[in-house]
């Protein structure tokens, strides 16, 4: 590959970037488990409030850092598998837009412009420009895919005859279920909230703008979750000194979650009015079916990890895990990746207890939820993203990694606090404490008529977990900040650890080609959403409203006979 | 397929087994279900406890910013109540503790369920979704009292 500046420092300041501003929201993780745990009965601490707090977080951690990983693994993975570059426009156009759009929304978030945390869900409002800075990140992310598919086309075109690597085809996959699930929300967001927001238009219809978030919002986890998948299967193998036990399964894996991911975002809304109990009971079969991929990507991790063990020497049954790179500084990746999938073993049996239909019931929007999703976001995904941005920074900026022995203990300190978080505010859940809730002003304050004793035990737990997270969020800044300011020492390289396969496969031409996969995919997500949409439109009813998080007044004034309406039914009620 | 293959499948078909098992439950032997779609008009925004029938009961909560209306719901023991939840500004939410009623209050729609109250004692409905600076202080209680039916 010719050697290009530009490229390489778009790769570096992708990773950068949503570094430090990572620094933000981390921060605000910490505080939240305090004002949770009643050691803080404020509103606000250094002028952040909780909720615009908790919008930082959930913005900068799950959008903006997801995001920005998703794209610069993409290059280093295309730039790795394909030996060669995207075309300019593509990674410059990209880059400027997220870095742009991103800084959008967190001089919006920090001026407290935006609070309405980063689900924005209507009729609360968010400043016009918070909606456009959020479309500019995904659109960003968009142009990058497209000069991926250029570049891809060029590679085929010399190389007739090669397969598809395994990590290219995941990229393109988790990059196109990316696309078809951003048009609902980019449309949510442009169409409706915008011009709602700025006040060119006054009616919106709440369920509808639920609906397509959701639509959004499934996929949006699993746009998360599978550039970590990619690194289990194409990285974790070759760090654990073994190969990967079936590549077919790999394959077999991702395709799956093409048709399987957009379709079930209704499971979101099991508590939701307008949704029929039939489609919601379609959607926990179909999301039984998205855990398959799950369950086959744990069994061939799984024994692609065995075979190391017992080619390092391993005889017993469980032997091999004792023979695995643990705690080894040369290995200090394989680290990020087993403490990530030690979680995500609970992260993924919590999900499906979401998923069941009525067992949603018992810990929907509790602290149940935020329980189980930090063993899957702050989990596998957050200690990949971790593991492999200081990784790539080191190598394509040609630094060595300061301080190797705090990166090699890390991940093992973050589990330890993500499983006391997730134990705390999972208990907490099942006893119905709510999640976004500064509890510390009400509910964990003894001197309120609102305390709750049981929720006093729970929270504790969750700040003690949350705090040994900040220790080790700020060990990695540490060293990560530390390397990325060092003096470059050795030539800078885009590369990747390339994990083998274990048997040379028979070739499934099904396995090979996204096309039927894609049209099974937009068939299913019809089959669910064409009734939902009918539900919306016959169940609900477009409202006049427009809320500031900090007021209980409608900023719309209502006409006069339109107060008349719904003031009528109350003054029935008193002849009664 | 080698036997691990088919061992791999029977595990992880026997753990979703147990989840659709465990929902059913819930639905038939818990009579814990998901809420019913029914259309939205304007007079579901309004505050009332009805009695339908000696151990019948139809309740219309509005939510709103900061707070539920009625704040306090009383009903005897052994009764069977209709919810009927609706939202006059934001999306709310509507958890009432131990009864694994989990709703949420969305403007222009209007959620609907249908819990009994066996035993005698105080339970509180959380507001279990973001709805403003007031959100923490959004609380209601439903009162189920021992007077004979
Ligand atoms: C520094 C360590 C972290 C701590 C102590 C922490 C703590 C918390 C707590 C206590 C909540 C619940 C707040 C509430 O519902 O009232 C929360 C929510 C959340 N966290 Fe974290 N977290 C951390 C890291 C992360 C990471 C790494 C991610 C994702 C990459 C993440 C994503 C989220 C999201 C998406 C929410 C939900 C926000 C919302 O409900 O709007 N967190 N976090
Ligand atoms: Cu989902
Ligand atoms: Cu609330």
């Amino acid at each position: 590959m010719k050697n290009n500046k530009t490229f390489k420092y778009t790769i570096l300041v992708g990773l950068f970037v949503p570094m430090a501003l990572f620094i933000l929201g981390a921060y605000n993780g910490v505080m939240q488990t305090l004002y949770r745990a009643g050691v803080l009965h404020e509103d606000s601490f250094a002028g952040i409030n909780y909720y615009q707090g908790l919008t930082m977080h959930g913005v900068i951690n799950a959008i903006i850092l997801t995001t920005f990983f998703a794209v610069i693994f993409g290059h280093v993975t295309m730039g790795h598998y394909l030996k060669k570059q995207p075309p300019k426009w593509s990674y410059l156009g990209s880059i400027i837009l997220m870095v742009f759009g991103s800084l959008l929304d967190v001089v919006l978030m920090v001026m407290g412009r935006a609070q309405a945390l980063y689900t924005f869900y209507a009729p609360l409002k968010n400043s016009p420009f918070f909606y456009l800075g959020t479309s500019l990140l995904i659109v960003g992310s968009w142009v990058a895919f497209f000069g991926w598919i250029v570049m891809y086309r060029e590679w085929r075109r010399e190389n007739p005859d090669k397969k598809m690597p395994i990590a290219v085809l995941g990229t393109f996959v988790n990059f196109t279920m990316w696309f078809v699930a951003s048009l609902p929300v980019a449309y949510e967001s442009l169409v409706i909230l915008l011009p709602w927001s700025a006040g060119w238009t006054s009616d919106i219809n709440v369920p509808l703008t639920r609906m397509l978030f959701w639509m959004f919002g499934h996929p949006l986890v699993y746009f998360w979750l599978l550039p970590a998948y990619i690194a289990f299967y194409t990285v974790l193998p070759k760090v654990a000194g073994g190969k990967l036990y079936s590549g077919n399964a790999a394959r077999l894996a991702f395709l799956l979650f093409l048709i399987l991911s957009t379709p079930v975002g209704v499971h979101h809304q099991f508590s939701e009015p307008v949704l029929g109990q039939d489609t919601k009971l379609w959607v926990t079969v179909l999301t039984f079916g998205v855990s398959i991929p799950s369950f086959m990507t744990a069994f061939t991790v799984g024994a692609s990890l065995e075979y190391a063990g017992r080619k390092n020497g391993a005889k017993s049954l469980l032997g091999w895990m004792a023979r695995l790179p643990w705690f080894l500084s040369k290995n200090y990746l394989f680290g990020y990746f087993i403490c990530g999938l030690l979680l995500f073993i609970f992260g993924g049996l919590s999900g499906i207890v979401n998923a069941s239909y009525s067992l949603n019931q018992m810990v929907h929007n509790t602290g149940w939820v935020p329980g189980h999703f930090h063993m899957t976001v702050a989990g596998p995904v957050l200690l990949v993203i971790l593991g492999m941005s200081i990784y790539m920074y080191s190598k394509v900026a040609g630094k060595p990694i300061k301080m190797l022995s705090v990166v090699t203990i890390v991940p093992y300190i973050w589990m330890v606090g993500v499983a006391l978080l997730s134990h705390g505010l999972m208990a907490g859940g099942l006893m119905g404490e709510p999640r976004r809730t500064n509890l510390g002003l009400s509910y964990t304050d003894p001197s309120s008529e609102m305390f709750n004793t049981h929720w006093v035990p729970t929270t504790t737990v969750t700040m003690v977990g949350g705090i040994l997270m900040g220790v080790a969020a700020l060990l990695y800044f540490i060293a990560f900040f530390g390397t990325a300011l060092s003096k470059q020492t050795e030539p800078s390289e885009i590369v990747l650890p390339e994990a083998e396969e274990l048997h040379e496969e028979k070739r499934i031409g099904i396995l090979h080609n996204m096309k039927p996969w894609i049209a099974v995919s937009v068939l299913l997500t019809l089959i669910t959403y064409v009734p939902s949409l009918i539900n919306v439109f016959t169940y609900s009813t477009p409202v006049e409203n427009k809320f500031e998080a900090t007021s209980p007044v409608n900023e719309i004034k209502n006409l006069p006979d339109k107060d008349e309406t719904t003031i009528m039914p109350l003054e029935n009620e008193k002849d009664n | 397929m080698n036997k691990y293959e088919i061992r791999v499948i029977v595990l992880s078909s026997t753990i979703l087994g147990v989840f659709f098992f465990a929902l059913l439950f819930n639905v038939f032997s818990r009579k814990i279900d998901v809420p019913t779609c029914i259309p939205y008009n304007a007079s579901f925004q309004k505050s009332e406890v009805r009695k339908v029938d000696e151990d019948y009961y139809e309740v219309y909560v509005t939510a709103r910013m900061w707070n539920f209306d009625p704040g306090e719901i009383i009903v005897p023991r052994g009764s069977t109540v209709d919810f009927y939840l609706t939202s006059a500004d934001v999306v709310h939410g509507f958890n009432i503790e131990r009864k694994g009623v989990n709703l949420m209050a969305v403007p222009g729609a209007v959620n609907k369920t249908t819990v009994k109250f066996d035993e005698y004692g105080e339970y509180r409905i959380v507001c279990h979704e973001y709805c403003g600076v007031g959100h923490q202080n959004m609380m209601g209680r439903v009162l189920v009292t021992n007077s004979a039916l």
